[in-house]
């Protein structure tokens, strides 16, 4: 058999232009992501914390996610499940820590709001709130501004596929369609919105809706973080070339509860969870890179300690740190001079 | 200094603040070739350009949600409903983001939009084009709401409103557009958002109001003084949220007669909080009970103009309703 022109003998991620070492903190990341994960629901369980909601298994597209973007330029707004595009994009576990303990030095909100209410103007990381698909026309008028000033930067948003069915969504899609905001839509499809299963909330495919407003509506498996991070860096490059904005349907699995106050088992088997548990790319993610000799038995050990570390420091900093002083409880409604309300 | 209409009033404090500041900018349904359906925003478009005067998609949520985004990114969005009957889809918007955002967030981000939305019937706009709907919005802590009556305090409390590190919704008076006009010095100038203005001084009994229906109060008022011999104290609130609460006792406190006036209906309006207020106060040194003028508790006016003339308040609703309280 004789080859005709030239192929890629480059590792996957080498050729979608990612180094060695962007590879292998993409997987930290994950599993950081993953771990923080675990211990929330853990210290709910523990009672040490009243409320946890979980994102397992969305982490390995969530940090491919926010390895695509500009993270020293762009708008991020995440939904509740994003723990790995907010580590990715530079929160820390401590932070985390904080506004799952709801203790006064969360950046996100000083323990305002329920935990995974993500926030913080530091890392251009929108305030959210939990009606849900809110948070997709604020990420069209983030990219309006960008595109007014010039700024060259780029919004991503993040939703449910149950959100999806949100007039917002809608309304915001078309808003971009029409101006070519430079905004990337992120329908986190897991299959569920709490109980109700996806074949219940739509009779379409949700990516095929971007047809519907003029732009590209792209679905990928969320099983392949590097595929993952391929559809991103063209979405990107489509925005900051005016081309408009892209939808991306992310098809992944919600594994866990909807979160610490629900019970799935009501509503479907275990057979089925577990079927797609087995689907996990974070190991299949690791094998890739030892299949590259990029990783081994010795560093995962290493790393898990590290991480193991981090999140024991982090458990033991934010049940000993403080809520927000009553007297502080209800300031801020307005802006302050002085600490008077102007 | 120039008599102008308060619509100019309101065109003029957008385009000065347009000239002023590179991310004020406008965005609604018909507001920028067209210049909007009442010709509010006419020429912003022409001056300023398609991305500063932007016809958005009739669509009310995202026009709320993408300033609000917007304003969280540092510009200084005006976002036009067109009838704020109209406002309802943009409620989530603005009650459970743009209103919480800055406390949700501990100060970390702010949402300093405008949303400007025309109130009041008269102009035979039926049930969809007549509301007053401040009272669905008035209890929102974290909103400023004003709806100012004169032209004077329409440019000044808009450009107060448009500078303001928080959200405000500009109640404008459709019925007043074109029907009053005063005042209004060439130049910037600021009324303060919260600060209520003595209108008329008087002895016998205190009026408080706001928007369109001062005028007809301020009407009766003269009639009164002529025919009867009676001085209405008025007090126009123009800022509804916060209320002035200094202003409202000290207007009450004139008289001890106290008349509160809006054409929202009755139940649950600003008239109810405006009255406990001077009930907790100092209901002692009141010489009368509070009484209310309001539009009836019908969900909206008729089209037909016997029933829109009904619901309206007019000049002599006022001017009974002072005579009875004055005699009192």
């Amino acid at each position: 058999m004789t080859q005709k022109g030239s192929v890629d003998q480059r590792a996957r991620h080498a050729a979608l232009g990612l180094t060695d070492e962007q590879a292998v903190a993409m997987y930290e990341t994950m599993m950081l992501a993953r771990r923080f994960d675990e211990r929330g629901q853990v210290l709910q369980r523990a009672g040490k914390v009243n409320f946890h909601i979980s994102g397992i298994t969305q982490e390995p597209s969530q940090v491919a996610m926010g390895f695509a973007m500009n993270r020293e330029k762009d708008w991020f707004l995440p939904y509740y499940r994003d723990y790995g595009l907010v580590l990715t994009v530079g929160m820390t576990v401590k932070e985390l820590m904080l506004a799952l303990f709801g203790k006064g030095e969360d950046p996100n909100s000083a323990g305002r709001q329920m935990s995974a209410h993500f926030g913080c103007r530091r890392l251009r990381i929108a305030t959210g709130s939990s009606p849900v698909t809110t948070q997709v026309p604020h990420a069209v008028g983030f990219a309006l501004a960008s595109k007014i000033r010039g700024d060259g930067a780029v919004a991503v948003v993040t939703f449910g596929e149950g959100s999806s069915n949100q007039g917002d969504f809608h309304e915001g899609c078309n808003f971009a369609g029409v101006q070519k905001l430079p905004v990337i839509f992120v329908c986190e499809n897991n299959g569920y919105a709490i109980s109700v299963p996806l074949s219940k909330q739509t009779a379409g495919r949700i990516s095929d809706r971007a047809l519907g407003y003029g732009f590209p509506g792209i679905q990928v498996d969320g099983h392949d973080p590097l595929e993952v991070y391929r559809v991103f860096r063209e979405a990107h490059e489509r925005a900051l070339a005016g081309e408009g904005p892209t939808l991306i349907e992310i098809m992944t699995y919600r594994v866990t509860p909807h979160s610490t106050s629900d019970n799935d088992m009501a509503y479907r088997t275990k057979e089925e969870v577990d079927e797609n548990r087995a689907k996990d790319a974070l190991p299949a993610f690791r094998g890739y890179l030892e299949g590259l000799g990029l990783w081994s038995e010795e560093r995962e050990q290493a790393l898990q300690q590290r991480i193991r570390k981090e999140l024991d420091e982090a458990t033991a900093y934010a049940e000993r740190a403080p809520y927000q002083a009553p007297e502080d409880a209800f300031r801020y409604v307005y802006a302050e001079d002085n600490g008077e309300v102007r | 200094m120039p008599v102008i209409e308060y619509i100019d009033a309101i065109r003029l404090a957008m385009k000065e603040e347009m000239e002023r500041d590179d991310s004020v900018f406008v965005l609604g349904e018909d507001v920028g070739l067209k210049g909007g359906v009442f010709g509010t925003t006419k020429g912003l478009q022409q001056q300023f350009g398609e991305d500063r005067a932007i016809d958005t998609p009739l669509a009310e949520s995202a026009i709320a949600g993408v300033a609000i985004g917007a304003a969280m990114a540092g510009m200084k969005p005006i976002a036009e409903m067109q009838y704020s009957d109209f406002m309802f889809p943009a409620a989530n918007q603005i009650i459970s983001e743009a209103a919480k955002i800055r406390y949700r967030s501990n100060n970390d981000w702010s949402c300093p939009v405008v949303i400007r939305a025309p109130i009041g019937g008269g102009v035979f706009g039926g049930l969809y084009h007549s509301q007053c709907t401040e009272s669905v919005f008035f209890g929102t802590p974290g909103l400023k709401i004003v709806a100012p009556a004169t032209a004077y305090d329409a440019k000044g409390l808009l450009i107060s409103a448009i500078r303001d590190p928080d959200p405000v919704i500009f109640f404008e008076n459709k019925k007043c557009y074109r029907l009053v006009s005063d005042e209004v010095p060439e130049g910037e100038y600021t009324v303060p958002i919260g600060k209520a203005k003595v209108m008329r001084e008087g002895t016998d009994i205190t009026v408080i109001s706001y928007s369109m229906p001062l005028h007809f109060a301020m009407q009766a008022a003269e009639e009164l003084s002529r025919e009867e011999g009676i001085e209405a104290h008025i007090l126009d609130l123009r800022t509804i949220q916060p209320l002035d609460r200094e202003g409202i006792l000290e207007a009450a406190a004139r008289t001890g007669k106290v008349l509160i006036v809006h054409e929202d209906n009755k139940t649950g309006g600003i008239g109810g909080e405006v009255a406990a207020i001077i009930a907790e106060e100092m209901l002692y040194d009141l010489d009368a009970p509070i009484r209310r003028l309001c539009g009836p508790d019908a969900p909206a006016m008729p089209y037909n103009p016997v029933g829109e003339k009904l619901f309206m308040l007019n000049k002599e609703k006022l001017k009974a309703a002072m005579l009875e309280l004055a005699r009192y």
